[in-house]
């Protein structure tokens, strides 16, 4: 055993107390803030009001923006669960040269800094495309967010087939079912949670991403996070951006919640 | 037998296919890399190419050219040259910061908390990772702000916080990677064998020389691990320090400011950020503390 003082013992509970302290106060801050009567937020609260809740329900910008977070969500996630499913399969069943590179390449767009993603996805939109007259628009950001997300499909579904019995596809084949049928029947049913919690991650990343879409997003066209960044330079409704970001806070829980229940069928699964 | 060679001569395809796993390889491979390759890695290179272009003084367009004129005003003007390495400091403290907190933390969880407790423990820790990255941006912004929560709360005691400034961006940042730090931090105390812990007790060693000798020599790796995404997320980031630096500025923000009014510069300032992360990366590589990622 770690052998501590008391003395030792309090410093260390303290340190985690603080910890979380640091880590929840800021977002407690901010939730109440969104009952904030005042304009502007700040602390204490001045008076409570669920004004600007009901500002946000109805106000048509937020509406759009939450619109088009979820269609570039989606739309990401088709393009990079199938990339990252196909890379996946790659990986798992051969060996062949380059392989380390395509592993980097496929973690590349998100370990690079989300700035330079961005500048370089801009940077070919408007210098490269625009000029010979083809303009991306909105599926630039789809584009880019897709880029980003495949590794997250990859990583899961990898993680999945590499613990997978490969005889059973053998078995599959050996007994008639062509590739197609083996996966439909076999291999899919095998690594379907996986595939759900991965698509499930790039979507929680694609609609979080904020620094991306700044660069990739067409004019006039907000995501949520482009939203809530636009309005926090103003001052005149700052107290709306904490409604709007409360909800951000309470919808995360959304994937939470369904990436414990994959999580536990992944378990029964095995 | 014969059931076989019926089927194979209903799926011709498929028979086809399980004779030539290359052609099966490149069917997998072929859309996925055309799209990494296709779209990010020409941007990527195209972004390169730029870094040596002009911008047009009568059009303000972009146009070709050969001249490592932006390279030189990255490397000898003083404004850039003081942003990269306020920049390099600043991931360098939120990395810092992480680790003085992600020790003990993992410690407690680890040795001391009860199983119960390490749970929640860890869910806590984990749960602000879904919270949002904006969100917890204005939250920092709300504490720190002039009539904010931390203004608030040290007013008894006659302390005022520092203002919107490097230090209040450098807490963001924290705010924001922390879980990327404690997480493999606490995994790897925890995989510590106890007996470890027991024949350091056992030959008289108090508990912050078994934490001091035992403890981090053995955890490196794991701090290493966590480091790359505190340090290289914190390097490319500057919404942090658009919203809680005040004036502060960092490598991102010059670039984000450039890209429109001068895209050359903007990609020969995007090579810095890129260079310090596969730098710090191959370092990383080199202790062998990459492969438990």
């Amino acid at each position: 055993m770690l052998r501590l003082s008391r003395t030792a013992r309090l410093m260390l509970i303290s340190v985690v107390c603080l910890i979380l302290l640091f880590m929840y106060v800021p977002l407690f801050v901010l939730i109440l803030n969104s009952f904030n009567e005042s304009q502007i937020s700040g602390w204490p609260i001045r008076g409570f009001s669920t004004k600007w809740w009901e500002f946000a329900r109805t106000y048509k910008p937020i509406r759009d923006a939450l619109l088009n977070s979820v269609l570039v969500a989606s739309g990401s996630v088709i393009i990079a669960s199938i990339l990252g499913t196909l890379v996946a399969f790659a990986m798992k069943g051969f060996t062949f040269f380059g392989k380390g590179t395509v592993n980097i390449l496929v973690v590349l767009p998100i370990a690079l800094p989300g700035v330079v993603t961005g500048v370089a996805f801009s940077n070919t939109y408007s210098n490269f495309l625009s000029p010979t007259g083809f303009n991306i628009g909105y599926f630039g950001m789809i584009v880019a967010h897709a880029t980003f997300c495949i590794v997250m499909v990859f990583n899961n579904v990898f993680a999945r087939l590499r613990r997978m019995n490969p005889n059973l596809q053998e078995a599959s084949a050996d007994l008639g079912a062509g590739l197609w049928q083996t996966f439909r029947l076999v291999t899919f049913p095998q690594f379907r949670t996986s595939f759900a919690a991965g698509a499930l991650l790039a979507f929680a990343l694609s609609f979080d991403e904020v620094v991306v879409t700044i660069f990739t997003a067409p004019p006039g066209i907000d995501t949520l996070p482009l939203w809530i960044l636009k309005e926090v330079g103003r001052p005149n409704q700052a107290s709306v951006v904490n409604v709007v970001a409360t909800v951000v806070i309470v919808l995360s829980l959304v994937p939470v919640y369904i990436s414990q229940r994959l999580a536990r069928a992944q378990e029964n699964e095995n | 037998m014969s059931d076989t060679s019926m089927s194979r001569q209903r799926r011709p395809i498929s028979s086809y296919l399980l004779r030539r796993p290359k052609v099966r390889l490149l069917g997998l491979l072929a859309l996925p890399m055309t799209w990494i390759v296709g779209v990010y890695i020409l941007s990527l290179f195209l972004l390169l190419v730029t870094a040596f272009w002009n911008v047009d003084p009568f059009t303000s367009l972009v146009s070709p050219a050969f001249n490592l004129e932006n390279f030189r005003l990255i490397f000898t003007n003083s404004a850039y040259i003081a942003t990269s390495i306020r920049t390099l400091f600043i991931a360098l403290a939120v990395t810092t910061v992480c680790v003085v907190f992600a020790v003990p933390l993992g410690i407690f969880m680890a040795k001391i908390a009860s199983p119960r407790l390490r749970n929640a423990l860890a869910v806590a820790i984990t749960l602000p990772l879904w919270a949002g990255y904006l969100v917890k941006v204005i939250a920092m912004r709300l504490v720190f702000t002039e009539e904010g929560f931390f203004n608030w709360l040290m007013a008894p005691l006659g302390i005022r916080g520092p203002g919107f400034s490097i230090p209040i961006v450098i807490l963001t940042l924290t705010y924001l990677w922390f879980p990327y730090m404690a997480l493999p931090v606490y995994t790897a105390i925890r995989q510590i064998p106890p007996i470890l812990f027991d024949a350091s007790s056992d030959m008289g060693a108090k508990g912050f020389v078994t934490v001091y000798r035992v403890v981090l020599p053995l955890i490196v790796p794991a701090i290493i691990a966590g480091s790359v995404f505190t340090f290289s997320l914190s390097l490319g980031d500057y919404l942090a320090a658009r919203f809680t630096g005040g004036s502060t500025q960092m490598i991102g923000s010059i670039i984000a400011a450039n890209i429109n009014l001068n895209p050359p510069v903007a990609a020969a300032y995007s090579m810095v950020p890129i260079t310090f992360v596969v730098i710090y990366l191959m370092v990383a590589r080199r202790t062998g503390s990459l492969e438990r990622m």
